[in-house]
């Protein structure tokens, strides 16, 4: 980076990134509008970067470490609970026409009858 | 043991591991894309993880010595409730489940400029704008913890799903409280260090969430959620913009701008604007406006027996199965696919109507059946569905409510008119089953059962098509 601040240049990658945002996302079919908003729910779970980023300086009082350790758990639940439900929602698409479900596990899962 | 140079506070990454962070919203913004389309969407998913894995990986290789403990307690904890609550979560829960894993990440968010406040004795010697963009994050995030926990605790029925509102005073209530967090904001970025007003603010926010989502009615919770959704996306970019690290400003945007577009989309869909949502009370003026439908329509509902109705089924040529959430609580999907094939046995052509928002979530629906193995040539969009009812014999109503009702498109003061809706009451006979006479969802009585085609069947979902089914058997 040779002229311009930090400032600017995440400025200018926020602005892009969010042309990107609505660009990708111009026309979803309604079936798949609840795994969509699961996987991006997924995906904002990243702020867990935040509290791995603060929780490794130094001078973070006890308080602070409670606070973080609560952080970078709702982080990790947002970013596993949600790319797992997604997935799991999304299987089921996937037995979609005429095309059987491969017959990965026998039996299904936690398929019920 | 030389701690790698700061910027002011917070880590410096290296080019490296910019690099990877790259790679990382790369294949964030790759997945996104896959996620849109019905054939590449699972692939979409796991790509966006992988994008995920690298740049926690990242971040770990970055920080500076200690507290590794702590990194994997939090870890542990997170992956001991998140995995087992996204593995057993019931598909008919999915909804909420998506409210409190939003709601999580909303906690992270304000948490982490909460710890960056008490680490930098209150923003003393930061940057301004790090400053203003972290106490940005802390509202938001405050917000959106806040409301969408609501969001989930009306959905599981922990709070009622009816509009809880201070009336007219709510705008005015939520306005303030708005200010309040503001100003606060405004105070501590003047330098007041204060960690008092700090804490005043993230009360204030906190409020506001719940002063915003609880006036809302339960129908349309899933676009709330998805606003929620976008605004946790908006305030980890925020976060990502105070921590200087770009894969929290790629990621945190994307989300924030294409969860806005999904907002949207859902609300066409649902048939709402977002402001009017947002002012709340919906299905606030459907209790006052059902009550008086409920007079007009006193006394003229018709029930019938599970025999009767398998009769009827029986001899018709074309039925059309309705779900609605009622069907997936009582887990009937299966039974209903039973009855599908009893009916197609006797050359019955049988399908499946899919409203948009059958279920409550655009989408939920085509999982719950999905799920139950139902053929998905079976399965018609409402578009498609809807010029086909006048030439259907019966259509069989089951745990659905509100996107049947003829109110929709007949009463221009219902707080539902507008809506798209199933024109279920054009077929020639209806079989409604339905548990008892409780309006739905949105609290708003319908008339389609008090239409003299329409015949009800009072039972739990899964028992009342078991029955019909073994009738069917019989005759």
């Amino acid at each position: 980076m040779i002229l311009g601040s930090v400032l600017t240049t995440n400025l200018a990658i926020l602005v892009l990134a969010g042309f990107i945002g609505f660009v990708v996302i111009s026309k979803v079919p309604n079936t798949l509008h609840t795994p969509l908003m699961s996987g991006t729910n997924a995906i904002h779970g990243i702020v867990l970067l935040g509290g791995l980023l603060i929780v490794g300086l130094s001078g973070n009082s006890a308080f602070n470490k409670v606070i973080l350790v609560i952080a970078i758990a709702f982080g990790t639940i947002n970013v596993v609970g949600g790319f797992l439900v997604t997935d799991r929602m999304l299987e089921m698409f996937k037995s979609k026409p005429d095309r059987r479900r491969e017959p990965e596990e026998p039996g299904g899962g936690d398929h019920k009858q | 043991m030389t701690p790698v140079p700061l910027a002011s506070t917070f880590l410096q990454s290296a080019s490296f591991l910019d690099v990877l962070y790259i790679i990382a919203f790369a294949l964030f913004i790759q997945g996104l894309r896959g996620l849109s389309g019905p054939t590449t969407a699972v692939r979409g998913n796991r790509i966006a993880a992988v994008g995920m894995a690298i740049a926690v990986t990242a971040t770990l290789l970055n920080r500076n010595e200690g507290n590794w403990g702590l990194i994997v307690l939090g870890i542990a904890l997170g992956a001991a409730v998140g995995v087992p609550a996204a593995r057993r979560v019931k598909m008919t829960a999915m909804p909420q489940m998506v409210a409190l894993f939003n709601g999580v990440g909303g906690g992270a968010v304000f948490l982490i400029s909460w710890s960056e406040f008490r680490l930098t004795a209150g923003y003393d010697g930061t940057a301004t704008y790090v400053t203003i963009f972290s106490l940005f994050a802390a509202i938001v995030g405050s917000v959106s913890f806040w409301g969408s926990n609501i969001a989930f605790g009306k959905l599981q029925e922990i709070i009622p799903g009816r509009p809880i509102s201070l009336g007219s005073a709510q705008q005015v209530v939520n306005l303030a409280l708005a200010l309040a967090a503001v100003a606060a904001g405004v105070d501590i970025a003047a330098g007041s260090h204060s960690e008092l007003v700090f804490i005043g603010m993230l009360i204030c926010a906190a409020l506001l969430g719940n002063a915003v989502v609880l006036p809302i009615g339960g129908a349309d919770m899933p676009v709330v959620i998805s606003l929620l959704n976008a605004f946790t996306g908006l305030s980890a970019a925020a976060t990502g913009i105070a921590l200087d690290n770009p894969a929290l400003i790629v990621a945190g945007m994307i989300v924030g701008a294409s969860g806005s577009i999904l907002t949207n989309l859902m609300a066409v869909a649902m048939n709402r604007s977002i402001p009017a949502i947002i002012a709340g009370g919906f299905g606030g003026g459907g209790a006052v406006e059902g009550a008086s439908g409920a007079g007009e329509h006193a006394g003229t509902v018709r029930s019938t027996s599970a025999a009767d109705a398998a009769i009827q089924l029986a001899y018709a040529n074309r039925v059309v199965i309705v779900p609605g959430y009622g069907m997936a609580v009582a887990q009937a999907q299966h039974a209903v696919r039973e009855l599908t094939k009893e009916l197609e046995k006797r050359q019955v052509e049988v399908s499946y109507a899919i409203h948009p928002v059958a279920g409550r979530m655009p989408g939920h629906m085509n999982v719950l059946l999905a799920e139950a193995d139902v053929p998905y040539d079976q399965l018609k969009e409402m578009d498609d569905a809807n010029p086909e009812f006048q030439r259907t014999d019966v259509s069989l109503v089951i745990g659905a409510n509100d996107v049947t009702n003829p109110a929709a498109k007949n009463t221009p003061s219902s707080p539902i008119y507008g809506m798209p809706i199933l024109e279920v009451s054009d077929s020639h006979s209806v079989i409604v089953i339905k548990r008892s006479m409780n309006p739905g969802f949105a609290g708003i009585e319908n008339e389609l059962y008090y239409d003299p085609k329409t015949a009800m069947l009072f039972g739990d979902a899964k028992s009342a098509v078991s029955e019909i089914t073994a009738e069917l058997a019989q005759i």
